[in-house]
């Protein structure tokens, strides 16, 4: 039987007489493929069934997110079927697993798509074909999207964030620091006049938003018309008593479209800066109102309710920095991406690295931080990240010296849990941030005097010193279980 | 008097401080100029928190590096304006960036009247806002 070096059936009637052959003899696999500028690439985190050959399971990868069926197929014939085949071209196998390790055989599958298989703009087409059918397929018994590369031609058909950081921090007169939120809590069970209570007190405090919760939408105890008009009377008293812009993240996810956009022009008509919707809500859904606030004025945020269901597990699911990538193509203006500190999943390297792919507008390859690939982002404006979950004030240094400056830190409980009150626990906040920025600017080694500065600046403000005794010994100190698998060295081993 | 905590208008970097001293407001420059950011000085005596047009004390000192140069011109604009708002911020010129970088307040009227929020009630339970600031009922220049 004639074939090229890497396995696929030369002769044509050979290759596409009836029957099943190997993905690799169709043609899916091409160890010498070079990919185009142009190209898609994929790479999968790939643990084949026993008895697959990893550069079969890539192939066969390869096959079902592009042209390939179980069989062979005549009509393939009809058509440019070599452009259309996606072609693994590159298996490595995972440091630490394998002959030798505890851990079972992992590789790294490296596939290339040429840019016709996608329509443009469409997150739903591009994951229809990356993320779709082949993630059940009996010839992988895990498989795991580990990061894409997308090319400037694809990135540009794309609106990307409708506000963006540098527009955002233009609307709301806030510059030089990171921007503080609070979650009100309970997030489930406040009538709306209550509700916007903890709204006027976090806002009055010092906080610059205030946010929705991902399940508060429109309940029995507090429908959402009740909800967005006390919480915008709260954001206006407040500004009126700050001098500053403020907002509160009115969570427009409903159960379809039409409501959305009712909720959302409501939200407008209010003078509302900012919308919340859930990732929950679809791709399709979140591309129409982040188009719907580039032409509205509004920044949208996105609460990543869901993700840990398919980002959480190493060996199955979507890394969450291919999630990072999709939001950023699909036009939102905040995205939740971690703290390293807090008390959710996030090992510090992987979670810089997906601040790196919101902010950045261009990504180098840094697998430390799990970045595979070089990045352009083609001038698509940068996603604000948001740190939130179970952070306080007295984690102020190295909340700044990991997550930096284009973030909002967001502490619920650590503002509405605060012993002295909620405006109370915006103050600490506020103080604590504001005084870990003037050390920074001044030179100061603040990730190490943070303690000391905190202390500092407490001497005039009690509501700060309250918060520093009452949370001092909280960490959440678990080991990650998304981890970076990288090799320094060819000869190392982690 | 305003009621928040802190009694006074809370826009800028440093608001829920302490007063600058000239020496940490140096240290500020420093930190602009060693990102080649360029330093301005601006002024108002309508802090509404839209006004985004404070008056310009000069142009941003593009070529001025020396710190304490830049800190006189802030002493030269709070001689000239001790009653006025003044703030001091730095623009990045970097692609992709090409916005402010800094901004915080270096001084302030002794009596801060701040806001009244005006409502404007429509149907449906709707309402519309607006802030009206309490300075503004005096003509410019005659304000504080």
């Amino acid at each position: 039987m004639d074939s090229n070096g890497s396995g696929q059936i030369t002769d044509a009637a050979e290759r596409y007489k009836s029957g099943v052959i190997p993905y690799k003899k169709m043609g899916y696999w091409d160890a010498d493929y070079v990919p185009k500028e142009t190209d898609v690439i994929a790479l999968f985190r790939l643990t084949p069934q026993p008895g697959v050959e990893p550069d079969e399971a890539a192939a066969a990868v390869a096959g079902e997110s592009s042209t390939a069926t179980w069989t062979v197929v005549w009509t393939d014939r009809l058509t440019a079927a070599e452009l259309y085949r996606a072609k693994a071209y590159r298996v490595d196998l995972v440091p630490n697993t394998g002959p030798g390790t505890n851990n079972e055989a992992q590789y790294f599958a490296y596939i290339a798509y040429d840019l016709d298989l996608f329509e443009e703009g469409s997150i739903a087409n591009l994951t229809a074909s990356i993320i779709g059918n082949v993630f059940g397929f009996k010839a992988v018994k895990a498989l795991r999207l580990e990061d894409m590369r997308l090319p400037v031609a694809y990135l540009k058909t794309f609106q990307g964030p409708a506000t963006g950081i540098i527009v955002e921090r233009e609307r709301l007169d806030k510059f030089g620091r990171p921007i503080l939120g609070a979650t009100v809590k309970p997030k489930l069970g406040l009538s709306g006049r209550n509700y916007g209570r903890v709204v006027y007190e976090a806002l009055k405090g010092g906080l610059d938003f205030t946010k929705d919760d991902e399940n508060i939408n429109s309940q029995p105890f507090m429908h959402w018309r009740d909800r967005f008009l006390y919480s915008m009377e709260a954001v206006n008293r407040a500004s009126a008593t700050t001098g500053e812009i403020k907002g509160h993240y009115l969570n427009v996810t409903a159960g379809t479209m039409e409501a959305m956009y009712e909720r959302a022009e409501f939200a407008k008509s209010l003078g509302s800066v900012i919308v919340m919707i859930d990732l929950v809500i679809g791709y399709t859904a979140i591309q129409s109102m982040a188009k719907w606030a580039r032409d509205n004025s509004m920044i949208l945020h996105l609460h990543r309710a869901g993700h840990g269901t398919y980002t959480r597990q190493k060996n199955h699911g979507i890394n969450f920095r291919v999630i990072s990538k999709w939001m950023r193509m699909a036009g939102v203006d905040h995205i939740h991406a971690g703290t390293i500190v807090g008390k959710l999943e996030g090992d510090p390297n992987m979670v810089q690295g997906f601040y790196d792919i919101l902010r950045e507008p261009h990504n180098e390859m840094n697998l430390e931080r799990g970045i595979f690939f070089d990045q352009p982002w083609a001038s698509l404006k940068k996603v604000m990240p948001v740190a939130s979950g179970g952070i306080h004030a007295g984690q102020m240094h190295q909340l700044i010296h990991y997550l930096g400056e284009d973030v909002v830190l967001q502490f619920g409980g650590g503002t509405i849990g605060h012993p002295m009150g909620v405006q109370a626990g915006a103050t600490a906040n506020r103080v604590a941030l504001e005084a870990m920025i003037m050390a920074r600017n001044e030179g100061r080694d603040y990730l190490n005097e943070g303690p000391q500065i905190l202390d500092e600046a407490a001497k005039t403000c009690s509501p700060l010193r309250a918060a520093l005794d009452t949370w001092k010994d909280i960490t959440f100190n678990y080991a990650s279980t998304d981890t970076p698998d990288f090799v320094p060295t060819t000869t190392g081993s982690i | 008097m305003i009621t928040n905590p802190t009694g006074r208008i809370t826009q800028g970097q440093f608001s829920f401080l302490p007063d600058l001293t000239d020496e940490q407001i140096s240290a500020q420059i420093k930190w602009a100029l060693a990102h080649d950011w360029a330093v301005s000085i601006e002024y108002t005596d309508d802090p509404h928190p839209r006004n985004t047009y404070w008056e310009m004390f000069g142009l941003p000192m593009f070529d001025l590096k020396d710190p304490a140069a830049i800190l006189m011109e802030i002493n030269e604009a709070r001689k000239t304006f001790p009653n006025h708002y003044i703030r001091v911020m730095a623009f990045n010129s970097t692609r992709g960036v090409e916005s402010p970088a800094m901004s915080f307040i270096v001084n302030r009227p002794p009596n801060e009247p701040g806001f009244g929020l005006v409502r404007e009630e429509g149907q449906g339970r709707e309402i519309r806002y607006s802030f009206h600031s309490y300075a503004t009922d005096k003509p410019e220049g005659e304000r504080y």
